[in-house]
């Protein structure tokens, strides 16, 4: 009876360990291109909302992480800065929009100098398909209408959908999704408009530990939420 | 010899089908068909896991004691798992965003633990092998034609996402059948994948009467379906 314990505990540790030699082989030979892949879809969205033209830093490597409850949503954002040569031309604001129809909605928004919006991508959501998911813009270009639009703290109001008295398109039979997405714009840049100078001027803090450790978090987040 | 394949591929295409006859893997099945190539992505991984754990189970068949065998099986499907998901989160990364969770979710997929248990160890490798290859390419049609199904009728269009899968190359496979301003929300959303289903399930059913039918006006003896039936997790 202790033998074949003893036996079978010894083949479930072997499998174990084959099992588990095998995984650690593949993660050496993969992660690399994981890292390298998340590297371009990031690389990718940044030069999206700020025109190649407008800076020549590696733009994924210099951002810090800041805490903005009330602008940026509860949980810490990376801030991405664009320059050219010496100059300062573009902020990168990582945001959430935490009242989308079905959960929280990220998003990247792009503020010059002047505080007009380069750019808004929505970069993760989980919104109805079909209604509230045209603020991608795989599935419809309204995300474009915020490229170019300056906020001026007179003109808060336009910062609204049409609905409500803004100038933003709402969707047939969504008006939730683009509320919270063109609210999250806004507070975004405001939070740059705000605090640009210092933006600009603190050192580089996130490069080592994110795309990663902020990637991670969001699929925790996605699972405990299935 | 040829007559244990045949029966194989009927077996797994048809007549124990895992997806419209066993019912098993509806977790993700119900879930990530709402377009075809999100369908076909998650059947290929699917088989390939089959393919691999089939052939380990049965390769390992006449060592591993009876007692542990399912602890066992559980580690080898997980393992396999684990690499794919590794290999795809490498290689077809928009896919993977796509798929996201449910490729883990194969783990739970009873299907597989299923023919481990039921043919794989009992079984020599090469029959084990084509078993778990005709499951797996049963559970993928099944998957292919509910996906292709709710893409057309909910977004008029289909092989939408086909870069993903095959790189950029093939954007131009998207066929656009109707344009439309309202999604048909019905089909994309679950309660279409479960209605969907229950159309193939009903069609399969039809079909399988009406050869009955034929057969009992011939007066040949009616074939017995053997069925393993199971719960999902």
């Amino acid at each position: 009876m202790k033998k074949a314990m003893l036996r079978n505990g010894l083949i479930l540790g072997g499998f174990a360990l084959i099992t588990t030699s095998l995984i650690a082989l593949t993660f050496s030979f993969t992660h690399e291109r994981i890292d390298a892949a998340k590297e371009r879809q990031l690389l990718s969205t940044l030069n999206q909302v700020v025109d190649q033209s407008l800076h020549d830093n590696r733009l994924h490597l210099d951002c810090i992480l800041v805490n903005s409850a009330a602008l940026l949503g509860n949980k810490p954002q990376r801030v991405f800065r664009s320059r050219l040569g010496v100059n300062n031309t573009a902020l990168i604001v990582e945001t959430t929009a935490p009242d989308g129809y079905s959960g929280a909605i990220n998003l990247v928004v792009a503020v010059d100098q002047l505080s007009t919006v380069l750019g808004a991508r929505v970069v993760q959501h989980k919104e109805t398909p079909g209604l509230g998911d045209k603020i991608e813009l795989r599935v419809s270009d309204w995300i474009l209408d915020f490229t170019g639009v300056r906020y001026e703290e007179a003109l808060d109001h336009r910062w609204q959908v049409k609905k409500d008295g803004g100038q933003f398109d709402q969707f047939t039979g969504a008006t939730i999704t683009p509320r919270a997405v063109v609210n999250a714009v806004k507070n975004a840049a405001i939070y740059a408009q705000n605090n640009m100078q210092q933006l600009f001027s603190m050192p580089s803090n996130c490069a080592a530990l994110s795309p990663d450790a902020t990637t991670n978090a969001a699929a925790i987040e996605v699972i405990s939420s299935e | 010899m040829s007559n244990e394949y045949k029966n194989l591929t009927l077996q797994g295409l048809w007549k124990n089908n895992p997806a419209i006859v066993q019912l098993l893997g509806l977790c993700p099945l119900l879930a990530v068909t709402g377009t075809l190539i999100n369908g076909l992505s998650l059947g290929l991984a699917t088989t390939l896991v089959l393919l691999g754990s089939n052939i380990t189970v049965s390769l390992v068949r006449n060592f591993v004691p009876n007692e542990i065998r399912i602890p066992i099986f559980v580690m080898v499907i997980a393992s396999f798992v684990t690499i794919i998901e590794l290999l795809m989160h490498a290689f077809t990364f928009g896919l993977y965003q796509v798929l996201g969770i449910f490729i883990p979710l194969i783990v739970t997929n009873c299907a597989i633990i299923g023919r481990a248990e039921a043919y794989a160890s009992k079984n020599p490798v090469q029959f084990a092998a084509f078993d778990g290859l005709m499951m797996g390419i049963g559970f993928t049609l099944i998957l292919v034609l509910l996906g292709g199904m709710r893409e057309i009728l909910g977004l008029g269009t289909l092989l939408s996402g086909a870069e993903l899968l095959l790189g950029d190359w093939a954007r131009e496979l998207t066929i656009q059948l109707y344009e439309t301003d309202a999604n048909f929300l019905l089909a994309i959303l679950p309660p279409g994948a479960f209605l969907g289903l229950g159309l193939i399930i009903a069609g399969k059913n039809i079909i399988d009467q009406a050869i009955a039918a034929r057969q009992q006006s011939k007066g040949k003896k009616v074939v017995q379906r053997a069925r393993v039936t199971g719960t999902d997790i």
